[in-house]
């Protein structure tokens, strides 16, 4: 299939060929996953929920439990009011969540219900909370949607109460899986530094099997303690993209000062995670983190003529591709094609520089390549087509490109559909980039053995 | 701990929708709107008019909305194709903010111009998401000035999300459907051809089924809408009769055909060995044709024979089983306890999205006493029955596979992702080996 994609590229106004994106409002979801005893709640039509939920489903294999407002003819024309309004006395009467985490669909948006005016004249028991974001579908994509989460538990949750600022860090890790969110609590508990991190999916969409099924499994941020976020000496934002409008927030109501990084994918991206920590909190680094470092540096000396050279194209979400680059550069690779689905400026938000950032990546090592923020895969597959690659890395959907032009094709980012324990695993870190030099060998040497003519097929490579 | 509190609280307006067999006397209560606030299993509108349409294989099915509603539904279907493969790129207008204040309708024609000058498709579907119609779009007077600009068909399918349940899109796209649908004044005779109506062809049902027919004698005109294409489509009327394999789907396109072009329908099923047969000899019957009847027979006999060996080994291992049902249509529901059946295994909770009247009737008659029966049953309600009931398997969709998992009870798909036929004789050996394989699985040992 997909011989259906020309070579010749010619402009297109009319929309989206196999997006590299998807809606805010499933970022939103996610991002409330990752609050202890959370329920996510869809304020719009019952067939948006039920398709994230799916979607999420599908790339996590984890039950996804949230509520919807079950739009109905009625509500698209008088407003959703009441059906917020119902939805919040049902949720907690039945569901009893510690909070509930309102975001919007595009039509609700359109619609225009003014939600913080919804939430404070309904009724919400005693102790419990109700937070919110607009999460507008036609705005940005699936990270705008979490990063835009993000802000409202800030914006609700997060308050300056001590005169003092304590000794601990904020992290917002991004757009990442519970593996990776893992990680990332691990490095900074190796450094013995106090922390909140939030959101935080590990424990909720990698839970064990226990033969019970619960609504709300042990993990994710508390409440309490994204509101301590306020009290914090520093927050760290991993990722421009989905972490740094709500650490901005954070600077602006309660004055905590924030370090915007890239998401800690190799070994550059990781070592200025730690720089941060270090400097923020003074505390030398472990021996623990530079063994691992170490390692990661002997494993890349031990394979690095593997990759020198190699093209690659990828795609996937800003941040991560953002530090992918970074890393596949570092590897003595030619990423030529790089693209995120989505787009750049996007209104009201601060962040959008993946085009620049990637661009001044790729000249500091003097490559020529085609960048793209906003893009879709049928331009991906077009300039493949024009200047073929060794590797491509991207979510799922890049299977069809694959397939069509034969690459090797090594699955990173959101969604992956068809292969599974990726989100139980890390790609950032020390160890999350020896896994990515782990797949990405694989991969190419994978094809490699199957290309060999039978002389030239070799046991030691 | 949570969740039992939730299912204990089963509220009042839900009592209606859950019924135990031998308990009440009245009927089910279905096909209203989901309640605000509940973690429905439910689809939308625009969900189900894409299910009906996406086998359909060369057209363009273009997603008029922000991109999500296109990027849930790329490629989801496990429909095969005997050639044209554009059903499975996911087109959408992508519409951005300003698109939201001043219209779409602009990008939507260039949209479609675009694409038809990049594919030269005969056949664009436009489908509306949630806020066209808010927006004020007119999908109908910009498909109907492409259609003319470029002499092709581009039919809009009124599928905006609130509307209603998926069985509102079921009758969106049949609506869509019928508009394609050209009388030519050719009938072909009598006996040699059918429409084959609500088979999508995951993983090749169609074809399974239109072999059958064939040694029967019967031609398969057009099967609606498994790996169909527009030419054929559109001569759906010279058929003689229509089979109407799922109900839930395309009765509504069956019972038009009646009125408008006097074509008759027959409720079939071809899941599980029973209801195979059955449906075989009902075709048979109705073209009151010997030697038809007498293939018929022969064919029964001999596919039988083919799978029975395997089906007594099966059942043997799986006797005493209990499974718990939770599909979209009632007609599949129905089916499926039959199947389970004749594998010796009993269900003990049936659940449907989309269920009718009749066919939680016909549910209740089927299964035995004790049985719960749920319209649009949410997680909670499903664990606490299967709990309840003892259930060790599972039929459902992508988002029922992980709450069985986490209960420790076994799960297999019977939608979109299958992976093998489950139609026909063979489709009863593959379901008895899928169900045998997860249940029988060592892995559940170390829960
Ligand atoms: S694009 Fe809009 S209608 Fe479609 S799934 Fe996203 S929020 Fe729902």
């Amino acid at each position: 299939m997909l011989d259906c994609t020309s070579k010749e590229i010619r402009k297109r106004a009319g929309g989206a060929i196999n997006p590299a994106k998807t809606c805010q409002p499933i970022g939103a979801m996610y991002a409330a996953l990752g609050i202890h005893k959370c329920l996510p709640h869809s304020h719009g039509s019952q067939g948006c929920c039920s398709y994230h939920r799916m979607h999420l489903t599908r790339h996590f294999r984890e039950p996804v439990m949230a509520s919807t407002s079950s739009f109905t003819e009625g509500a698209s024309v008088f407003g959703g009011s009441a059906n917020l309004k119902t939805a919040i006395k049902n949720v907690f009467a039945i569901y009893n969540p510690d909070v509930m985490a309102v975001h919007t669909t595009c039509l609700s948006e359109t619609i225009g219900d003014d939600i913080p005016s919804i939430i404070k004249t309904s009724e919400v028991p005693e102790g419990k909370l109700v937070i919110h974001a607009n999460t507008p579908s036609y705005q940005g994509s699936h990270i705008t949607g979490f990063s835009n989460m993000v802000k409202g538990m800030v914006n609700y949750l997060s308050r300056a109460t001590t005169e003092v600022k304590k000794e601990q860090v904020n992290i917002i890790p991004g757009f990442v899986n519970p593996g990776d969110m893992r990680e990332i609590k691990g490095i900074v508990e190796a450094m013995g530094i106090k922390y909140i991190m939030f959101p935080d999916t590990s424990g909720v969409m990698d839970s064990p099997l226990t033969g019970r099924s619960v609504m709300y499994p042990g993990g994710g941020a508390k409440v309490e303690d994204i509101a301590d976020a306020g009290n914090s000496k520093i927050t760290l934002a991993l990722g421009s993209y989905a972490s740094s409008d709500a650490a901005h927030l954070l600077e602006r109501n309660c004055g905590v000062p924030e370090m915007v990084l890239k998401t800690p994918i190799g070994i550059k991206a990781t070592d200025q995670f730690l720089m941060a920590l270090r400097q923020g909190f003074v505390k030398k680094i472990p021996y623990q983190m530079e063994e691992e470092r170490g390692q990661l540096v002997d494993i890349l000396t031990d394979t690095h003529y593997h990759f020198h050279g190699k093209k690659a194209a990828l795609f996937g979400d800003p941040d991560v591709v953002i530090g992918l680059t970074e890393f596949l550069l570092s590897m003595g690779m030619k990423p030529v094609h790089v693209l995120t689905g989505t787009p750049g400026g996007v209104i009201g938000a601060t962040v959008g520089d993946f085009e620049k950032e990637i661009k001044e990546l790729l000249s500091i090592s003097g490559i020529d390549g085609r960048v793209k923020a906003g893009g879709d895969l049928f331009d991906l597959h077009q300039w493949i087509k024009n200047e073929p690659v060794d590797l491509l890395i991207g979510n799922t959907y890049g299977k069809y490109i694959a397939r069509a032009e034969d690459i090797p094709f090594v699955r990173v980012g959101f969604p992956i559909l068809d292969r599974s324990v990726h989100s139980y695993l890390p790609i950032v870190g020390y160890r999350g980039a020896m896994r990515l030099v782990e797949m990405i060998s694989g991969a190419l040497l994978d094809r490699a053995d199957r290309d060999a003519a039978e002389e030239d097929f070799e046991l030691v490579m | 701990m949570a969740t039992a509190k939730a299912a204990d609280l089963v509220f009042e307006e839900r009592k209606d929708f859950i019924m135990t067999k031998g308990k009440q006397k009245k009927n089910l209560k279905c096909d209203s709107d989901s309640l605000a606030g509940c973690v429905s299993q439910r689809a939308c509108v625009y969900c189900g008019a894409r299910v009906v349409l996406n086998p359909i294989t060369d057209a363009v099915h273009l997603v008029h909305g922000p991109i999500g509603c296109s990027s849930y539904t790329w490629d989801i279907r496990g429909s095969l194709t005997s050639g044209p493969d554009l059903y499975r790129f996911s087109f959408s207008t992508d519409l951005k903010e300003e698109d939201v204040i001043f219209g779409g309708e602009k990008k939507l024609a260039l949209a479609i111009d675009e694409l038809v000058e990049k594919y030269h498709p005969k056949l664009v579907l436009v489908y509306s998401t949630c806020i066209v119609g808010v927006i004020g779009d007119d999908l109908e007077a910009v498909c109907k000035a492409a259609s003319k600009k470029h002499g092709i068909e581009v039919i809009p399918v009124q599928s905006s999300g609130f509307i209603g349940n998926k069985s509102a899109g079921y009758r969106a796209a049949c609506d869509a459907l019928l508009r394609l649908i050209k009388p030519d004044g050719i009938r072909l005779k009598k006996t040699s051809s059918i429409n084959y109506l609500g088979d999508f062809n995951l993983a090749g049902e169609v074809w399974i089924i239109k072999n059958y027919l064939r040694r029967l004698g019967i031609h398969v005109n057009v099967a609606f809408t498994g790996d169909s294409r527009f030419e054929t489509l559109k001569t759906a009327t010279r058929a003689s009769l229509n089979m109407v394999q799922c109900a839930g789907s395309m009765i509504y396109l069956a019972q038009k055909m009646e009125e408008i072009y006097q074509i008759p329908y027959l409720n079939i099923s071809f899941l599980g060995l029973e209801d195979t047969a059955a449906s075989l000899r009902k075709t048979a019957s109705f073209f009151n044709d010997e030697s038809i009847t007498a293939s018929a027979e022969e064919l029964i006999k001999k596919e039988t024979a083919v799978v029975m060996e395997d089906i007594r080994w099966y059942k043997e291992k799986l006797q005493g089983k209990k499974a718990a049902i939770y599909v979209g249509g009632g007609f599949k529901a129905i089916s499926l306890i039959k199947q389970f059946r004749e594998i010796g295994i009993d269900v003990v909770m049936i659940g449907t999205q989309t269920g009718r009247e009749e066919e939680y009737q016909t549910i209740n008659d089927l299964v035995d006493e004790g049985a719960v029966v749920l319209d649009d049953a949410n997680p909670s309600e499903l664990e606490k029955f299967m709990v309840e009931k003892g259930a060790h398997l599972l039929v459902g969709g992508v988002k029922e596979r992980p709450l069985a998992y986490k209960l420790g009870v076994a799960f297999i798909d019977h939608n979109h992702d299958r992976k093998h036929p489950l139609s026909g004789f063979v489709g009863a050996v593959n379901f008895a080996r899928e169900v045998y394989s997860t249940l029988c699985s060592p892995v559940w040992k170390y829960v």
